[in-house]
């Protein structure tokens, strides 16, 4: 009985061993849950946290690096942007508007719990085969969600990217990116606490929703895991609105020590977090805690996920400003315990002790799991497909079929749904370049957000699939001249206890920490989601990277669209040929393989310090990265958001058009300018050591793609933005 | 001048106005929270865009009753400048201040994008500075902006000139392709009789700056501005 208990919260025999161990006692059903949920990978990153070591983390630009609830970047004028990426895959796929409605609730309470006024959410999506109508389903749950929180909240949603493969049919991935702008005297951190200071409880009355939602989150997908609905939550996100703008003004008038939100896991991780940090006890009760429901249990107090809650460790002698803010936004607050000096974390129902765990046993006493990872028999095989064994295939079907392909064509059918204008901020709104621009008002400055993960390359080479993660995310900020700064990542992993899981794990995190390293842009923050499988298959690796950048002036920006007929076209970088995890492979030989491209960080760093250079001194019109469809998608793209067509001649390169066309090897941009600034950007280019290929004009209603006389591609402008622009509505109708 | 802009629990675009009145059309402007029932020094009063109250019940519906709303109608009454926007809008008609109801998008989906609108009348308080047929650039962000009204009130609308705005294609042509959201008659913005109240589901605020891509909606504001110059309070 008592095993089924444990095991069945999510502890190992092992684990429960080491709490009895700790205690010197067997724990009861509370102590029990509170070790389950703390110790899960969700809350302790048992299984990832050796791995996280290897990112870099520190730089002259970072304030706060992991650690807190975000981290935090200078961008100068005693300025900073809080930010951070999380998941919320398991419970989107058991109810999806919910759990991405949550998921967005989550990722904004952790940032203005710094103290920070959101100002942008981004996201990260991945589907099934959109042909199955259980994934229509689940897609448009998901983006309905997105949309009825964050559109409520009036944050704009400004940009994000969806992409489908079957290995995500049963576990669609949910990642939501929050992004917050704080003056640097004004960032709170989680706590500053002394014995005999108060905790506040503020916000949505505690239910029976999501208890064991972090438990939930760190299991593999089942048929009956469609039993779990009571562990996945319910949002409402005018409750969320009236907290944000009440914990700000408490910020702004300086009156709480320590705010912490309550998230995963509840009341029991936001206090051991709380008290831990100084080595501290606390007490609680929970007969203080509002409830929604009668006769809830300590451990159904403790535990739940009911969402829309804060926890308020207010300054001596404010508690009575505190409930005065509260009471103007219509909000109770409740003293539900204190801090005391013992370590212990003690649960009081009344006067009856339910339980007590000393705090640090729950935070840092988590068991850390150090795996051995096994390279798995596809990669080889994979690597050593031979491309040049591919059958022909006409190029114009091709660029056709690719501008269909739900993960090439326009994203419009989901970002129409998103306020992406709330705030009056959004300077490059969605689809219009290769990451969102907003300016910062009273200030020249304007910030990029962008998230990125290409995830089949990484599942067919994680090391370099986690580089070319970092290095998209980057030179998508430079392409609209916004330095790149720092990051955030979300890991979606399948099981870490499978050796080729863990394998995936270890290189994929190296590749971007290496990347990283050299791109000067530290990891911030995080959060890992592991046991992404189901019965049909595991999900392809995706490490999510979402990255911010700054532009000294705003008005500098640049976005992806052509502009002005006879302008020239040049592609900066290489021109390359390598067809490996392409679109173009997937799409028209329905085949994943090949070697992934090798990523060159110095000429990454190059060709982001060009286009950051060319951006800066106005001398370029449009840019656009080369990346998933190569580089005929990326000029397609260009002419279509542009409304011009264009007319280009590819180097020669004796029966290569295919290779050269849909490659999509990194550290590559197209540039548009006037022709006068050609011989600039031609010397820039030779200052950079940059390879660079006049492609030709832009101009004309058509796309026309030659090699010398030989017209490989002639499309009308109208009808490849018609495919571009409508096949995913089409889709969804 | 002075401006006030009313806040309700769930507003979010009160700080938007504010930025334009403030900072880009140099105004005099405060905000007014919902639990004030005093708004005797203001000119002018905006009912910006957001979720009132969640938006629980209907749009605009439990807003409608807020302790504010008495001296929103009483200011009303007494001929001064009232201008809802999005949720404002469908405060106003919550109110009774407008004629007509919002049912939600004929997509069903909320809509965020960028719309053509005809200006149909330049002889207001609120379009005095466009010339006639202007065809507007103004993003539209809404879930329920679908306006509806009975036959009777349409032709009374119509006949009484008070369809300000319609929703149109960059030649000025209402037609049923442009009809974002499914509105009776591409309906887009209305006035009421006497002229002074005025509801629109795009957002005027939004596009009141080039940086912005488009400053089309600036003129609304500098057209109320314009319109006290002139006349003065009655």
């Amino acid at each position: 009985m008592k095993q089924l208990t444990y095991r069945q919260m999510g502890l190992s025999d092992e684990e429960f061993q080491q709490v009895e161990t700790i205690l010197g006692r067997e724990p009861n059903y509370l102590e029990t849950g509170m070790f389950a949920v703390m110790w899960s990978e969700h809350c302790g990153y048992k299984n990832s946290r050796p791995l996280l070591k290897m990112f870099p983390t520190e730089g002259s630009q970072v304030i706060q690096g992991p650690g807190e609830n975000a981290g935090v970047v200078n961008i100068g004028d005693g300025q900073a942007l809080v930010f951070k990426i999380e998941s919320h895959n398991h419970p989107c796929a058991i109810e999806p508007y919910q759990g991405a409605a949550t998921g967005v609730g989550g990722i904004v309470r952790d940032i203005f719990t710094m103290g920070a006024r959101p100002i942008a959410l981004l996201n990260s999506l991945r589907f099934g085969d959109l042909e199955d109508a259980r994934v229509r389903q689940l897609f448009r749950g998901v983006v309905a969600g997105i949309a009825g929180y964050g559109n409520c909240l009036g944050i704009p949603t400004v940009g994000g990217e969806v992409y489908f493969h079957p290995s995500y049919q049963d576990n669609p991935l949910v990642n939501a990116m929050c992004v917050g702008l704080v003056d640097q005297d004004e960032i709170a951190l989680a706590v500053a606490n002394e014995v005999g200071s108060l905790l506040m409880l503020v916000g949505a009355k505690t239910g029976r929703d999501g208890i064991h939602g972090a438990t939930f989150a760190s299991e593999e997908l089942s048929e009956s895991s469609a039993e779990r609905r009571p562990a996945v939550q319910v949002g409402d996100p005018f409750m969320e609105k009236l907290l944000i703008e009440a914990c700000l003004e408490l910020i702004k008038e300086d009156l709480v020590a320590g705010m912490q939100d309550l998230g995963a896991a509840g009341l029991t991780s936001s206090i051991a977090e709380t008290a831990s940090k100084k080595g501290l006890g606390v007490m609680v009760d929970v007969l203080k805690v509002p409830r929604r429901e009668e006769g809830m249990t300590p451990y159904e107090i403790m535990l739940s996920e009911s969402q829309e809650r804060m926890l308020i460790v207010p300054r001596p002698g404010k508690e009575a400003r505190i409930a005065e803010v509260f009471d103007k936004w219509g909000l109770d607050a409740v003293v539900i315990g204190k801090v005391t000096a013992d370590g212990m974390f003690k649960i009081y129902e009344g006067e009856i002790l339910a339980g007590e765990v000393p705090v640090e046993a729950l935070t840092d006493g988590c068991p850390v799991y150090v795996r051995q990872g096994e390279e798995p028999p596809h990669y080889k095989e994979a690597q050593a497909y031979d491309i040049d064994s591919l059958p022909r295939y006409d190029l114009q079907e091709a660029l056709l079929k690719l501008l269909a392909s739900p993960n090439i064509t326009s994203k419009k059918w989901v970002y129409r749904q998103y306020d992406y204008q709330v705030m009056t901020n959004t300077t490059v709104i969605p689809g219009h370049g290769d990451a969102a621009v907003l300016r910062i008002k009273n200030t020249l400055k304007g910030v990029a957000f962008t998230t990125d993960c290409s995830s089949r390359m990484v599942y067919l080479d994680p090391y370099r699939g986690g580089m070319l993660a970092v290095c998209e995310a980057a030179r998508n900020l430079a392409c609209c001249g916004a330095r790149p700064l720092a990051l955030t990542n979300c890991l979606n992993f399948g099981n870490p206890e499978k050796p080729d899981i863990y394998w995936q794990m270890q290189n994929a995190i190296q590749g971007m920490a290496d990347a990283a390293r050299a791109l000067n842009t530290p990891v911030v923050s995080g959060n890992v989601s592991l046991y992404n499988e189901s019965r049909s298959a595991q999900v392809f690796p995706t490490p999510v990277v979402g990255m911010v950048g700054v532009l000294d002036d705003v008005s500098k920006r640049c976005e992806m669209s052509f502009q002005n007929e006879g302008d020239i076209i040049v592609l900066l970088g290489r021109v390359r040929t390598e067809l490996g995890g392409s679109e173009y492979l997937a799409v028209c030989h329905q085949i994943e393989a090949g070697e992934v491209p090798q990523p060159d960080l110095h000429e990454e760093v190059q060709i982001i310090e060009m286009l950051l250079e060319l951006c800066a001194r106005g001398l370029i019109k449009s840019a656009h990265d080369i990346s998933e469809g190569g580089l005929a998608v990326t000029l397609a793209e260009s002419a279509i958001q542009g409304g011009l067509g264009f007319e280009t001649d590819l180097p020669a390169a004796a029966d290569q058009a295919s290779q050269i066309l849909f490659s999509e090897a990194p550290s590559r941009a197209v540039v548009s300018l006037a022709p006068e600034n050609l011989d600039a950007v031609k010397e820039m280019a030779s200052r950079y050591q940059l390879p660079w290929t006049v492609l030709g004009k832009v101009g004309g209603r058509r796309l026309v793609i030659s090699e010398g006389n030989h017209e490989l591609i002639d499309l009308d402008l109208e009808q490849a933005g018609h495919t571009w622009g409508e096949a995913l509505a089409c889709i969804m109708k | 001048m002075k401006f006030g802009i009313v806040v309700f629990p769930g507003s979010n675009c009160d700080a938007d106005c504010y930025h334009v009145m403030k900072h880009v059309a140099h105004q005099n402007v405060e905000y007014i929270w919902h639990k004030q029932d005093d708004i005797k020094d203001f000119d002018a009063l905006i009912l910006p865009g957001g979720f009132s109250y969640g938006d629980y019940l209907r749009t605009g519906a439990i807003a409608s009753f807020s302790p504010i709303m008495p001296a929103v109608i009483d200011f009303a009454r007494r001929g001064g400048p009232i201008i809802g926007i999005c949720n404002g809008f469908q405060i106003l008609l919550e109110a009774g201040l407008l004629p007509g109801a919002m049912l939600r998008n004929r997509s069903l989906t909320f809509i965020c994008d960028t719309v053509n609108l005809r200006v149909n009348r330049t002889d207001t308080m609120f379009t005095n500075q466009y010339v006639q047929d202007q065809v507007l650039q103004v993003p539209i962000a809404h879930g329920e902006g679908n306006y509806y009204c009975d036959n009777e009130t349409l032709k009374r609308l119509q006949d009484k000139q008070q369809i300000l705005f319609t929703y149109c294609d960059a030649d000025g042509r209402e037609t049923a392709e442009v009809n974002p959201n499914g509105s009776v008659s591409n309906i887009a913005g209305i006035i009421n009789e006497r002229g002074n109240v005025m509801g629109m589901m795009p957002h005027p605020e939004r596009c009141s700056e080039p940086i912005l891509g488009s400053n089309d909606g600036l003129d609304i504001f500098l057209s109320i501005i314009e319109w006290r110059q002139g006349v003065g309070m009655r």
